[in-house]
């Protein structure tokens, strides 16, 4: 299919209404993996089947699904780092899909990225002031060094900060790094993948409570992906759950986490340990007992 | 000196499994794991909670006597039907005791496995070094069961496969059949579910607790999750800095902490619990690096009741056989979780 888009020049399409930061319509994603026997191909993987959505600009969206679901693909996707088998994906308006890469300049500016490990993310041989500036440096703005404090200032961090290196900070502060590198740009959409998996649970509420403060100040729109469907509640105001490359479910996450109505979302939300729920009673067993219908 | 923490005031009675008591672990100057001590009861399910850093992992691997090159031990774990204290016991004691009387599962199962043998000759293997079964062919047909009682199916043809052939909640699994397969009387489990997906985690967990209870193993369960820690355990100890800080049943421990650390990770782990803005109860600041905590109470520079007084050692205060805290500001006894934190509200966003 490959829809090329109508007009190549970065004219918003009228079609699309510019309140809508993200737009996914009908995306197939498939791959073929390398093939391990002489005579036959192997199969497919269709990573992303008929996938679409809309997020409007300020909203907080959360994307949830297990390994493998394809949550990760879309991302990318989103990201402009990978291109749909199919189906179109318009960030505030302007089509990505067919653009070549060098077209994708308004992409980078305004949607950026924030990942699950900040150690892997953030190159260990730069300095943290370095590490923030360098999405500036590739747009070409001036004052830099007054930007990277201003930044640093807005997550958290001392300004001579700027001068050590990432294996310096802990966990933690290095997610606050890697949010300070995404907003260098300016961004209006940040997409975080699975931004406080990695941390300790007096630093995830930390940075959880710092995302919350950004996304209000800015202004931003928030894609958040998490396997975690008790994080997914607390940040979100909407959620679409992923299962085998299709999203089975989406609503507000009060109604989806209170009133779910696809199978696999019931499935999900009954397997999540809580607290609460541990202290009513319920044991290893219920959680795993509820997988089986 | 202080009294070892989270020790049992009782003598060790015939029905405990693990006894530790005064476990120190140190590496050059710097003391890691501090005056660590507690026991288990046979089909006793004890956690251990604690954040990175708080030497949790380390005190496992000094009961399992797997510390890493350069760590030291000292103090005494002694573990029923051994006749020997497994701090300082040599490797090939300690060989004959793990994977036997003890047995372990981590959070990464492919470490564990050998990618190049088959999972059921590996299961095999954990039989045939104790001598727990005759031969080969008994021990083929043991490794067979152990696979079905962790649920593979089909696990004639799981038994033949190799551990990339799997998933990593069936990896897990077969870990897990390895663990079990000599009936240890102590489970050691450090992370076993925080790679897996959540609803492979509820499998796996649910597989780990009826595998202790069908053998009446003692369990001790180490993560950072106090979710799954209150769904799999019976009683939980929080570590802090190197040091127990609290102990107790899980419902006494979650429901009504004394430390003020505990208190501050129940109510920075709670998501449905937010501020008129919206916003999570945190702990301020960070965990220090290994060796930096703060001298007397290790929380002190976190903590927002601390005083002069926290600069000394605070002794552990027993409050019952299994529970007690070290903290000279406790949270009230009949006070609610979270008193302290910003008025409760259910779920809403601000």
């Amino acid at each position: 299919m490959a829809e090329q888009p109508t007009g190549a020049p970065p004219a918003p399409e009228p079609g699309t209404g510019p309140t809508e930061a993200i737009s996914v319509h009908d995306v197939t994603r498939v791959y073929q993996r390398p093939r391990t026997s002489l005579r036959s191909a192997s199969p497919p993987v269709h990573a992303l089947r008929g996938v679409s959505f809309a997020i409007p600009q300020g909203q907080r969206f959360g994307i949830v699904g297990e390994s493998g679901c394809g949550k990760s693909t879309l991302l990318r996707i989103l990201a402009g780092l990978d291109r749909p088998t199919s189906g179109s994906v318009a960030i505030d308006g302007r089509d990505l899909t067919g653009l070549p890469e060098r077209r994708l300049t308004f992409v980078r500016e305004r949607l950026q990225l924030v990942f699950q490990d900040p150690m892997s993310s953030l190159d260990p041989r730069m300095r943290v002031g370095d590490i923030v500036a360098e999405p500036l440096v590739a747009q070409g703005h001036g004052n830099r060094r007054e930007r990277v404090a201003e930044l640093l200032e807005a997550v958290g961090l001392r300004a001579d900060a700027a001068d050590r290196y990432p294996h310096q900070f802990s966990g933690g502060q290095r997610q606050r790094i890697s949010i300070a590198r995404a907003l260098a740009p300016r961004p209006k959409i940040i997409v975080a993948d699975e931004p406080v998996s990695a941390l300790d649970v007096s630093v995830r509420a930390q940075v959880l409570n710092l995302i919350a403060d950004l996304v209000d100040e800015l202004s931003l729109t928030l894609v958040f992906v998490s396997h975690d469907l008790s994080v997914v509640r607390h940040v979100c105001d909407r959620v679409a759950v992923m299962h085998a490359g299709q999203i089975v479910e989406t609503g507000s996450t009060e109604q989806v986490y209170e009133d779910p109505r696809h199978s696999y979302t019931r499935r999900l939300i009954a397997a999540v340990p809580t607290l609460g729920r541990a202290l009513s009673g319920v044991s290893a067993a219920d959680l795993n007992r509820e997988q089986r219908p | 000196m202080t009294p070892a923490p989270g020790t049992a005031p009782a003598a060790a009675t015939q029905d405990d499994v693990l006894a530790v008591r005064n476990l120190d672990v140190t590496v050059g100057g710097r003391t890691l794991v501090e005056d660590v001590g507690f026991t288990i009861r046979a089909g006793e399910r004890v956690g251990l909670i604690g954040e990175s850093g708080s030497g949790k992992s380390l005190t496992a691997l000094s009961v399992m006597g797997l510390l890493p090159e350069g760590l030291r031990a000292s103090g005494s774990v002694r573990l029923a039907g051994v006749d020997h204290d497994l701090v300082g016991a040599d490797e090939a004691r300690m060989s004959r005791v793990r994977g036997k009387e003890i047995a372990m599962v981590f959070q990464e199962p492919m470490t564990a496995l050998n990618p190049t043998m088959r999972v059921g000759r590996q299961i095999a293997e954990v039989l045939l070094i104790h001598r727990t079964r005759p031969d080969r062919a008994s021990a083929r047909a043991a490794a067979v069961e152990l696979l079905a009682q962790v649920g593979l199916p089909d696990p004639g043809a799981a038994a033949q496969a190799y551990p990339h052939q799997f998933s990593g909640g069936q990896r897990q699994r077969v870990v897990l059949a390895i663990a079990l397969a000599n009936d240890p009387a102590l489970l050691v489990c450090d992370e076993p579910t925080t790679a897996l997906d959540v609803t492979v985690q509820a499998r796996v967990l649910d597989l780990i607790v009826r595998g202790v209870q069908d053998r009446r193993s003692a369990m001790l369960f180490i993560t950072h999750d106090l979710a799954v820690v209150a769904t799999a355990c019976e009683r939980v100890m929080v570590m802090y800095g190197g040091r127990l800080v609290e102990s107790g049943p899980v419902r006494e421990v979650f429901t009504r902490p004394r430390h003020r650390y505990t208190q501050g990770l129940i109510g920075a782990s709670d998501l449905t619990v937010v501020d008129d803005r919206g916003r999570l109860a945190t702990i301020r600041g960070s965990v220090p690096p290994a060796g930096r905590f703060p001298a007397g109470c290790v929380f002190r520079n976190r903590c927002d009741h601390a005083t002069e007084v926290c600069a000394t050692r605070p002794e552990w205060i027993p409050t019952g056989p299994d529970s007690g805290y070290a903290c000279f500001h406790p949270v009230p006894g009949s006070a609610a979780p979270g008193a302290t934190t910003p008025t409760n509200q259910e779920a809403g966003r601000g």
